[in-house]
């Protein structure tokens, strides 16, 4: 890839233009001069609460007032009763692994991340979680008993992460 | 009103570095054209899938109506991975409705205007982006993996059932001269593998993959009016979707989007649901990663739940056994450029009834049916279409 930017920079002041040829068919591309950075406002103001939660150490989410549907990810309507009038609940932090994968190959946004598990587990409250899992991934299998904890990520932020529940 | 497929274009699929968007897809087109016997002018509608974002050409059906002058109303069509066949279902539903007599589909993706990591970065995108994505970095080997996990824990099966996929891929990709891999290989060469999301290694994972594909789509006023021999109908579509969060889902040994759909489909053919392979002479699946085969043999119900993976070792899905699978090589060996998948899979189904397939990968047609079985996100978005020498 390094060779490639250098034989682009190259061609612009030898050839004229940001060219370069490739290195499987041979054919000349014109390698892009315009680059194009993504990063959302994703809005969490009506889920703010979840968040408040988990600057205390809690999992919260929200559960209609009128029918009773627990909902996690916590949502702001609710769709059986055509109403917004959500009450805030704690859930459980435990429940029991379903499945797990460990991403060797990450998206270059993870680069800063040595391999990582990726878990979903049922709480005993009924609904499941999508989380990263803590420790060595071989020593676990669906069916474990994990508990929800909130800690610091290496980014520096806050975020729930699932943790084998020992014995 | 019937609907009829009656004429495809494929180009060969791998790095197309030797071609831009628009050169792409007119390979594709101009063969449809051909195969059809139609002009330009007879078409009413088109319809391109693409999914985009890791190519520079975002409005392919104005790029395609100034580059292979087209005139007509257009539409571009995006569901994730089922781009293509939801491409096809917009071609479909405006004939059956009346609406249009001849739509042109195009299915075309240049993933490889981009590197490896952006596209792995954009992919992981296709779930949840907050809740999935933005946290806890899932890939899209990483999604269909948690549902391989979940497969093995239940049912038994192992990353060797998962390889014996890819070795049956690639031994048909080897007989198809438009696959992106020509190669057969071993059971030690897909385990030898490296581990890309585990259980998967780097064979049990679809390429990144550049291609077009196109079909000619006809009423049965038209195929009759034009007097045309070779065509394959359309005979039903199933569509399903599923949620954004896999943590929303009951299971994670079954797409229940796609099991949905095929319900859909063999209802409105008329085809037994207890034991569809018996009306059926082969099927394209939706092997973006092997373990997927083996869950769409259940969901599609070519074996019992729990069994698919005996069908793999028992090589019950090579020519000769239950239901051949991906004779064409799948997404595992002919590639999958996402928004031209669904449409290479009709293209397929149209070469294999009408006995045009390659020597060592043509399937016996006796029943004349033919199904497929596309897939956007994991399980996001399923379509499962029939086609079939006759019409209903």
């Amino acid at each position: 890839m390094e060779e490639f930017k250098k034989a682009v920079e190259r061609n612009i002041a030898e050839y004229g233009f940001p060219v370069a040829l490739d290195e499987k068919t041979g054919a000349m591309q014109w390698v892009d001069m315009r680059k194009l950075e993504l990063s959302y406002l994703i809005c969490i103001d009506n889920i703010a609460p979840f968040f408040e939660g988990m600057r205390e150490g809690k999992l919260l989410t929200t559960k209609c007032k009128k029918c009773g549907e627990l909902f996690f990810p916590p949502q702001k309507d609710c769709p059986n009763c055509r109403v917004s009038e959500m009450e805030w609940v704690e859930l459980k932090k435990e429940g029991v692994l379903e499945t797990l994968t460990v991403v060797f190959v990450r998206p270059p946004s993870f680069a800063m991340h040595d391999p990582y598990t990726v878990a979903i587990a049922k709480l005993d409250d009924g609904v499941k979680i999508t989380a990263w899992l803590r420790g060595d991934p071989r020593k676990v299998k669906p069916g474990q008993r994990v508990r929800v904890e909130i800690s610091r990520r290496k980014e520096g932020y806050l975020m729930y992460e699932l943790v084998p529940i020992e014995g | 009103m019937a609907v009829a497929i009656i004429g495809v274009g494929h180009t060969k699929f791998g790095n197309r570095r030797d071609v831009n968007v628009p050169e792409l897809a007119w390979e594709a087109m101009k063969q449809a054209f051909d195969s059809a016997n139609v002009e330009q002018k007879d078409v009413d509608f088109f319809v391109v899938g693409t999914a985009g974002l890791w190519s520079s050409e975002a409005a392919v059906p104005p790029l395609m109506a100034e580059y292979a002058k087209l005139g007509v109303g257009s539409m571009r069509v995006e569901a994730a991975c089922a781009t293509g066949s939801a491409a096809i279902r917009v071609g479909y539903t405006a004939i059956e409705s009346g609406e249009a007599d001849v739509v042109l589909v195009l299915g075309v993706e240049k993933m490889q205007e981009s590197t490896n990591p952006t596209v792995i970065e954009i992919i992981g995108r296709f779930g949840s982006y907050f809740w999935e994505f933005e946290n806890f970095g899932l890939t899209f080997p990483a999604y269909y993996a948690l549902h391989a996990t979940a497969y093995m824990a239940k049912y038994g099966a192992t990353e060797e059932d998962f390889a014996r996929v890819a070795v049956k891929n690639h031994y048909y990709g080897a007989k198809n001269p438009n696959a992106q891999f020509q190669k057969e290989i071993t059971l030690e060469t897909a385990l030898n593998s490296p581990y890309i999301a585990w259980p998967f290694k780097l064979y049990d994972c679809s390429p990144i993959t550049d291609g077009a594909a196109a079909v000619v789509l006809a009423s049965e006023e038209k195929v009759k009016e034009w007097g045309i021999e070779e065509k394959v109908w359309i005979l039903s579509q199933g569509v399903g979707t599923g949620t954004a969060n896999l943590s929303k889902r009951e299971s994670f040994t079954s797409l229940k989007s796609a099991a949905f759909a095929a319900e859909l489909a063999y209802k409105k053919a008329g085809i037994d649901i207890d034991a569809p392979y018996k009306q059926l002479d082969g099927a394209n699946v939706h092997d973006c990663f092997t373990a997927a085969e083996i869950i769409a043999y259940e969901d599609l119900r070519f074996a019992k739940r729990g069994e698919g993976v005996e069908l793999i070792r028992n090589e019950q899905t090579y020519i000769g056994g239950r239901i051949p699978v991906n004779l064409d090589g799948g997404l595992k060996a002919k590639g999958h450029p996402i928004g031209a998948t669904g449409v290479s899979q009709a293209v397929e189904a149209y070469k294999q009834l009408l006995s045009k397939a390659e020597a060592g990968r043509q399937a016996e047609i006796k029943n004349g049916r033919w199904l497929t079985h596309n897939v956007g996100g994991t399980g996001h978005y399923s379509y499962v279409t029939i086609y079939s020498l006759e019409k209903r």
